[in-house]
């Protein structure tokens, strides 16, 4: 059991907390914004799948890990273009036509898969980057600096989308049609446009989670995301929908599942209580999203398509 | 023909058509605007000047008709069209986002140096107008945070931000005390100076023979008349209003009190900013008596009401019901006390925008017998309620199914006062019945209000409209931030006796300020 405590393996579980949390930071903070401007998207999970997909094959045919991202990101930004069109333009109901979208990802991945590849092959995937410097810091180093480009831009981006946000004339749009789209209206600003805009955004950055969990693995299988999508969704609700707050249930959420993968490898749990065990990071979600619920109050435009009457 | 019929109009609107699904909101509707002119629309709730309005500002496409600006005929598709040509425009409903700060909601839309959202040349340039028309706000508060008159000035700020050249203000009065209005007279005659062109709404007869210049009056959607204050007076333009001849002022007979219903005793109640809103407040009102509540907007009524009512939490102090103290109040334990309540903002807590006009009249009684019976809503009881209901308060809608939002702002306003008045209360909390709603109905509203009082309800009245309190009150109570000034009978009400307390005066002090 002393093993268990020691610092390496403390290390390396943090580390591998930051990891984990990759792909549905990138994912919550897409959706974030989405939500910020009044649109639900459920399908986060589905347009994962396929920008996994996408990363995958790409990589897989042309040998290029940064082709299969920028492949990824593309179709990421042609199913926000879908999305938009069902919930912006044809005010399709938002829960519906996102649950569609994640049933279309999971069959459609699935059937290409089957088609294009049949057997799982490896892909070379990202490889680690360190940083110079920061990353020859003991301990520090290995659990903030030695990561893969990815995790570097899931992290670098959570500063980026709060400043987006908060600070630009865009930013201010969302937060105004996400909350009173009738008054944004009435001082000229494009609430349908605007929200074109974020739902694109939101799913450019799923397609892009798709991508690094991928490339990640190294090879794609059905269901690879297996629920991470709809974790991106929770961890909106759980951070209040605010970046920063979404970052922190990011790790969170990132630290028990590298825990309790820990646990598995070091056998210190086994068998049924292991799957058990598999469950707490989805728990403890929950848990926080009772507890965190009820101080905030969701973009009171949230799912609610606008159209001007007469 | 005087100087101005010279000047080329800024605005023609001309046969202007506009029709939605069973309505003839304006048919054919000619108005004209020359600069550093107010013209005043003048119309019963639901008469088109809304609508109106916003077919100037883009907001609606008109069916049939044409608008020129300073002669040219334009088409004006968005708003943003309107704000590029010059047009602005105070709604009716506030059009300010809750979540953002005041200076925020003014920025919203105008774009910023290289995209940033930079709030310091907008508090700057705030500043500088706010001074100028004497308009203050902070702009750093969160909008949620504003009392209604605040928010108002807000909005105000918006237009002017953005140097209208032609403001359209509907119904801006409609929540600013008087000497509010006054102030923003003076903004509106300085603008009026600088040529620039005001279209006006509001159901204020003093105020717009105050104001205009040029008045049209609509009634059905139809221009009714045409005229100016010189050759009209009150009682003709409500005439040209309603299409008959309208009691302006009433006699209220008195009655004897009975018990004591509501009691407030040694109330404090917290404010949105932290404050002590209600100060150690008492107040006992009465079954069959009408207490008014007079005041600035902002001295603590909303806080008040909330409190009685279990939106907001009580600090220390105590309301009682028919002498039973009220623990842990919820709105729906209150309600089953006996107590209904109108509230100030009906668009925000009166009624749902998105509801049905039946839906926002069963809001409260639709979980009753004979609304539901084992769980299942009846319809045909509670079609037939909500015809009686339309059709009692004047309520006009297409059907009872229409969406409460398409309502004109009067409307909506019945349909919360119709849902409140007709639930059988025994205690009776009453924000700005009248507020933005036209003088026919207004005059119905207080009938409504004396029939409760006579079949013995026990009713706050908070008002800021000085003629409503005075008409109606057995007892006039005079708050000043959250504290009570001082009480005037029946008798001793006048607008002086009231106003001076508004403004801190006591009795017999010569100047005393209220702290
Ligand atoms: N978007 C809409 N859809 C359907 N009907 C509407 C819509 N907007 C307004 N109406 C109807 O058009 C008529 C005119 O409404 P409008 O809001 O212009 O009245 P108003 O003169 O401004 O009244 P108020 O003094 O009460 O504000 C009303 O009967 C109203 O129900
Ligand atoms: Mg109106």
């Amino acid at each position: 059991m002393s093993e268990f405590f020691t610092v390496s393996v403390l290390v390396a579980t943090l580390a591998g907390g930051i990891r984990l949390a990759t792909p549905f930071l990138l994912a919550a903070l897409g959706e974030t914004l989405g939500q910020r401007s009044g649109v639900l998207n459920l399908g986060v999970e589905g347009v994962m799948l396929i920008g996994a997909f996408a990363a995958y094959y790409t990589a897989l045919e042309t040998g290029s890990t940064v082709a299969g991202i920028a492949v990824a990101i593309g179709i990421g930004a042609v199913m926000g273009l879908i999305y938009a069109f069902l919930t912006v333009v044809m005010h399709a109901e938002q829960g519906i036509s996102g649950i569609g979208i994640f049933l279309f990802g999971l069959g459609f991945t699935d059937l290409l898969f089957q088609k294009q590849v049949g057997t799982p092959l490896p892909i070379p995937g990202v490889g680690k980057a360190p940083i110079p410097i920061l990353s020859d810091i003991p301990h520090l180093g290995e659990i903030f600096f030695d990561h893969n480009p990815l995790v570097y831009l899931a992290f670098l981006l959570v500063p980026i989308m709060w400043f987006v946000v908060n600070k630009t004339t865009f930013g201010l749009n969302v937060r105004a049609i996400g909350q009173t789209p009738e008054a944004a209206d009435t001082l000229g600003v494009s609430v349908n446009l605007t929200r074109t805009f974020t739902i694109v955004i939101a799913n450019c950055f799923a397609g892009l989670a798709g991508a690094a969990l991928a490339l990640e693995v190294g090879i794609f299988q059905q269901n690879l995301t297996a629920g991470q999508g709809f974790i991106a969704i929770a961890l909106v609700y759980f951070g209040a929908w605010r970046m920063p707050w979404v970052m922190s249930g990011a790790l969170l959420f990132g630290v028990v599942s590298s825990t309790v993968l820990q646990w598995k490898t070091l056998g210190i749990v086994s068998g049924p209580s292991s799957s058990l065990l598999a469950m707490a990071p989805a728990i403890l979600t929950i848990l926080v999203l009772v507890l965190v619920s009820r101080r905030v109050s969701a973009p009171a435009a949230l799912t609610r398509p606008f159209d001007r009457a007469g | 023909m005087t100087d101005t019929d010279r000047a080329v109009p800024m605005l023609q609107m001309e046969g202007i058509t506009k029709r939605f699904p069973g309505v003839l909101a304006n048919d054919s509707v000619d108005l004209t605007v020359l600069p550093g002119q107010v013209h005043t629309l003048l119309g019963e709730n639901g008469a088109g000047k809304s609508t109106l309005m916003k077919v100037l500002y883009g907001l609606y496409r008109p069916d049939e008709g044409t608008i020129r600006l300073d002669g040219e005929p334009v088409s004006i598709t968005s708003p943003s069209d309107a704000i590029n040509r010059g047009i602005g425009m105070i709604h009716q409903h506030f059009m300010l986002v809750p979540t953002l700060t005041v200076a925020e909601n003014v920025a919203l839309g105008l774009g910023g140096r290289a995209g940033l959202s930079d709030m310091r040349p907008v508090r700057q340039r705030l500043a500088e107008v706010s001074e100028r028309y004497g308009l203050h706000v902070n702009p750093d508060a969160y909008i949620w945070q504003l009392a209604v008159g605040e928010r108002q000035r807000a909005e105000i700020l918006k237009a002017l931000y953005r140097d209208a050249r032609l403001l359209v203000l509907d119904e801006p009065t409609a929540v600013l005390t008087p000497p509010e209005v006054e102030e923003l007279f003076v903004t509106l005659r300085q603008m009026t100076a600088d040529d620039k062109g005001l279209v006006f709404i509001s159901h204020k007869l003093h105020e717009v023979m105050e104001l205009s210049d040029e008045i049209t009056v609509l009634r059905d959607g139809r221009v009714s008349g045409q005229t100016r204050p010189s050759e009209s007076t009150r009682e003709s333009l409500a005439e040209l209003m309603v299409g008959r001849p309208v009691e302006l002022t009433r006699n209220v007979a008195a009655t004897e009190r009975g018990e004591q219903r509501l009691a407030i005793t040694g109330l404090n109640v917290i404010g949105d900013r932290g404050n002590t809103a209600v100060k150690n407040f008492d107040l006992a009102v009465h079954s069959g008596e009408i207490v008014g509540l007079a005041g600035v907007s902002g001295n603590g009524q909303r806080e008040l009401a909330d409190a009685i009512f279990g939106l907001r939490p009580i600090r220390s102090g105590q309301i009682a019901i028919d002498g039973e103290p009220v623990t842990a109040p919820t709105p729906r334990s209150v309600r089953q006390r006996g107590v209904a309540y109108v509230p100030e903002e009906r668009m925000v807590e009166g009624a749902i925008g998105d509801f049905t006009v039946a839906e926002n009249l069963l809001l409260v009684d639709y979980h009753q017998p004979p609304y539901t019976r084992r769980g299942l809503l009846n319809r045909s009881a509670i079609s037939s309620w909500c015809n009686r209901l339309v059709e009692n308060y004047r309520v006009k809608t297409p059907d009872i199914e229409t969406p409460t939002k398409n309502l004109s702002g009067g409307n909506i306003q019945k349909v919360v006062i119709a849902r409140e008045f007709t639930c059988d209360a025994e205690v009776l909390v009453v924000a700005q019945p009248t507020r933005g709603v036209d003088i026919g109905a207004a005059e119905y509203i207080h009938e409504r209000l004396l029939e409760q009082r006579e079949a013995g309800a026990a009713i706050l009245l908070i008002s800021e409209d000085l003629d409503e309190v005075i008409q109606l009150s057995d007892r006039v109570v005079v708050v000043l931030e959250g504290q009570i000034m001082g009480e005037v009978d029946r008798a001793d009400a006048t607008p002086r006796s009231i106003g001076l307390l508004m403004s801190g005066v006591r009795d017999g002090e010569a100047s005393a300020s209220a702290d």
